[in-house]
């Protein structure tokens, strides 16, 4: 990559910056330039690595030499042995094996990766996911070994609730508890779920962490399986994910062979398989009871809770329902420990989250980073910012049922409590960035179309209460907004919010009721100006033409419905009565002479 | 039919037969269905009530459950099923261009087939391409960072793939006539 001699990774996660490590990186590099040795050195910082306890941390590469509870006076001992007489100093070395810290050794020194924490997703992009081999050559199998030798299923059960680990799924329920919920039902038969529904239409962490890594997947449902005293799991996953299924598919026959599925798992008592249900396109599936309904062959229509799957779930048995990326994380928390799992992330939210980054955003693709990062870590740091010299406007969590935070929450912590209080929700993980380009009441208008389609018609709210909405942003978006429509919609969307069956009703008002709160002015000028300021809502925008025409025709010759006139080499200008809006002079124009007012 | 339906037909048969003896037949109807959509392209009448038959559902639950689902189709489907992403990312990204480009281009609304039979028209909910948005997917090839010009490049790829197919197997045919 380049002909540094050494590459240095400086961890600059939180709990290594309250240990001093910004003084001793500073410390570092003076003596670095002390020693001239500025030009044979390359140095990166990374997100939290997982050893918060341990902090401030260095990697010196080639060799992943790994030295922590540095002190400021360990930096000069350090450039000189290890740097210019190339000795590693080994009573500064830490030895630390971690799950994750494969993918760090391998993907650590790029602006994008080094700055993640890669646990759920510790694997992808690391091993090749139809080998079982690979996988267990990264200690996969090895937490359920362990489980299934020296772990009780109480055990097992203690173990999650201490890691503190929260359903990835959306609402966040503490898991351990979830698990020990259904373990007390005394029902001889229990089922366990994954959720690979994952409907948030902007999202692709569950269907990227299946298809870089199903077994461990599968791992975590075994484990949870053996914890809860069941003999079936059955992967709910949807159909638009081809690929994801046949890794799944290939995925169980190999675990069987292996002995890790099937009769008598590793030669213990404990027996356990696991089978693929398809969805077909119904984003209500994702919500539990509607998903039970799906499996059973009936219409996905959710019912009121309680009680819930852990009393009464699939075909009426105790039922154990978590979500791919829950699942994910457990074989980490049984090899490395609740102890270390707990040190990452916030007070309430523990370990890693994954999010989908996309929209107007210069890297897009995962990312995974310890809860706690901020907003602005993931948009501007990660991502990079945005793309064209645009500004920035908002982001979006939580797909369709979360909000649109503008630029003062940027440096809003990621963890459940946080983004809730800033008027969004942690969700499953989209992250749609938006620029200035982008009109705030259509993207409001754009997930209620969403939720209202998708809605299941059972409960009224849901059903007749989003198809107002929808009519009132729509009027609002082609000019014809009437005053009081702002009050309208915030009085319809706490009734929704109120009033519905479901999580998919209840949240529905979410996205308006967040640009309500955060961009209202953008509504009312379009009410009370009739002005888009994004430019995007064609009824509220003409097309002039400007002085720097210079008079060459194009836009004239594309025009469709001869709305343009004009002598050649002088201004033309558009008639805005013929004109329809197709954009397609602007496009035409090689001047950038026709503006959008 | 052809000869890979018939034996799709039979495999799916002997999977409804097995469904029969589960403790829960009903939980296999949404995976049977997808079978029979794979091999028919839609949800033909006749075979919802062989199924029904079969795993003794009444046709009326089949019924409500293949239209309760977006995924499947009631009626025949083109030869290519070309399924413009609306999520969100590709609504960012101008995704209603591209739909509105293909609208024009194919002359049908979304759900419809052109005349033709070679086309099909649908919206999908995020394919998992965001990175690359906005997308669309033909058949279960995708295309990414569309814009009109790129969208109707890549149509009129497929019609000319299957102009060019017809007046092959069309040669055969003379050819293997004496
Ligand atoms: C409308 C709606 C859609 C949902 N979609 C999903 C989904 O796609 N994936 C998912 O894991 N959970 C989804 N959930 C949450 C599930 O109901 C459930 O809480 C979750 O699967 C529990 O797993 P967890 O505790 O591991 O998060 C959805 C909930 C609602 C109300
Ligand atoms: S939103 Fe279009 S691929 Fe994800």
């Amino acid at each position: 990559m380049s002909d540094k001699q050494y590459k240095l990774t400086f961890c600059d996660g939180s709990g290594c910056l309250k240990n001093q490590a910004r003084e001793f990186r500073r410390v570092f590099e003076e003596e670095l330039q002390r020693q001239q040795l500025q030009q044979n050195v390359q140095m990166h910082l990374s997100g939290c690595l997982g050893m918060c306890g341990k902090g401030p941390i260095l990697i010196v590469n080639p060799g992943y030499i790994m030295y922590g509870h540095l002190r400021l006076e360990d930096a000069s001992e350090i450039v000189r042995e290890h740097l210019v007489n190339g000795r590693p100093v080994s009573r500064l070395i830490i030895q630390e094996d971690h799950l994750y810290n494969r993918f760090f050794r391998i993907f650590g020194d790029s602006e994008f990766f080094g700055r993640q924490m890669r646990i759920a997703l510790r694997n992808c992009g690391v091993i090749d996911p139809e080998k079982i081999d690979d996988y267990l050559a990264m200690r996969g199998y090895e937490a359920l070994a362990k489980v299934l030798t020296e772990m009780t299923p109480q055990q097992v059960i203690e173990e999650v609730k201490k890691s503190g680990l929260r359903g990835r799924g959306g609402a966040g329920f503490p898991t351990g508890l979830k698990w020990e919920y259904t373990a007390k039902q005394s029902d001889p038969e229990k089922y366990v779920i994954c959720n690979a529904d994952e409907g948030d239409p902007g999202a692709f962490m569950d269907r990227s962490a299946i298809e870089g890594d199903p077994h461990t997947v599968l791992e975590g449902m075994i484990i949870g399986g053996y914890a809860i005293g069941s003999r079936q799991g059955i992967i709910y996953i949807r159909a638009e994910y081809p690929l994801a299924v046949q890794r799944l598919k290939k995925a169980i026959e190999d675990a069987r062979r292996e002995g890790f599925l099937g009769e008598r798992i590793l030669g213990t008592d404990f027996s356990f398989d696991i089978r693929i249900c398809l969805g077909a396109g119904a984003f209500v599936c994702g919500e539990e009871t509607a998903l039970i309904y799906s499996i059973e062959g009936a219409r996905g229509m959710p019912r009121p809770r309680p009680p819930y799957p852990s009393v009464s779930g699939l075909f009426g048995k105790p039922t154990l329902i978590n979500n791919v990326e829950t699942w994910a994380n457990i074989p980490v928390i049984i090899i490395d420990g609740a102890d270390w799992f707990s040190r990452i992330g916030t007070a309430t939210s523990k370990g890693t989250k994954v999010f989908a980054l996309a929209g107007k955003v210069r890297n897009t693709g995962l990312v995974e980073t310890p809860m706690g990062t901020t907003l602005r870590d993931i948009v501007f740091g990660i991502g990079g910012g945005i793309p064209n010299g645009k500004k920035f406007k908002a982001v979006q969590t939580g797909g369709p049922s979360g909000g649109c935070l503008p630029e003062q929450y940027l440096d809003t912590q990621i963890d459940y409590e946080s983004l809730a209080k800033a008027g969004s929700i942690m969700g499953s993980g989209g992250m749609i960035v938006i620029d200035e380009d982008s009109c705030m009441v259509r993207m409001a208008r754009f997930f209620v179309e969403f939720t209202q389609d998708e809605s299941c018609g059972k409960c009224t709210p849901c059903r007749e209460g989003t198809k107002r909405m929808l009519e009132i942003l729509t009027r609002i978006t082609r000019g014809q907004g009437r005053p009081g429509d702002i009050e309208k919609l915030e009085r319809l969307g706490t009734m929704i919010q109120k009033a519905s069956l479901c999580g998919l009703g209840q949240s529905a008002p979410n996205p308006v009721l967040s640009t309500l709160r955060n961009f209202r002015e953008e509504y009312e000028e379009h009410i009370h100006q009739k002005k888009c300021r994004s430019h995007e809502c064609t009824a509220l925008l003409t097309y002039v033409v400007q002085d720097n025409c210079v008079g060459c025709g194009a836009c004239k010759r594309v025009c469709p419905v001869n709305a343009v006139s004009g002598n050649r080499k002088e201004k033309h200008t558009i008639d805005p009565k013929l004109c329809i809006k197709c954009g397609q002079c602007y496009d035409a124009c090689k001047f950038n002479a026709i503006a959008k007012v | 039919m052809t000869q890979v339906q018939t034996e799709k037909l039979q495999t799916l048969r002997e999977a409804m037969q097995a469904a029969r003896n589960d403790a829960h037949p009903e939980s296999y109807l949404i995976g049977i269905l997808h079978k029979v959509q794979e091999i028919f392209g839609y949800l033909p009448r006749e075979m919802m009530d062989e199924v029904a038959q079969t795993l003794e559902i009444p046709t009326a639950h089949i019924w409500g459950v293949a239209t309760f689902y977006h995924y499947f189709n009631l009626e025949p489907i083109g030869r290519y099923v070309v399924s413009v992403c609306m999520g969100t990312a590709c609504y960012v990204k101008g995704a209603a261009g591209v739909l509105e480009t293909l609208k024009k281009e194919l002359g049908v609304e979304v759900g419809k087939t052109t005349s033709d039979g070679l086309f099909t028209l649908q919206e999908a909910r995020c394919l998992g391409a965001c990175g690359i948005a906005p997308v669309m997917m033909i058949g279960e090839k995708i295309y990414g960072q569309l814009d009109s010009k790129k969208t109707i490049d890549i149509i009129n790829q497929y019609r000319k793939a299957a102009a060019e197919e017809k007046s092959a197997v069309g040669a055969e045919a003379r050819r293997g006539k004496p």
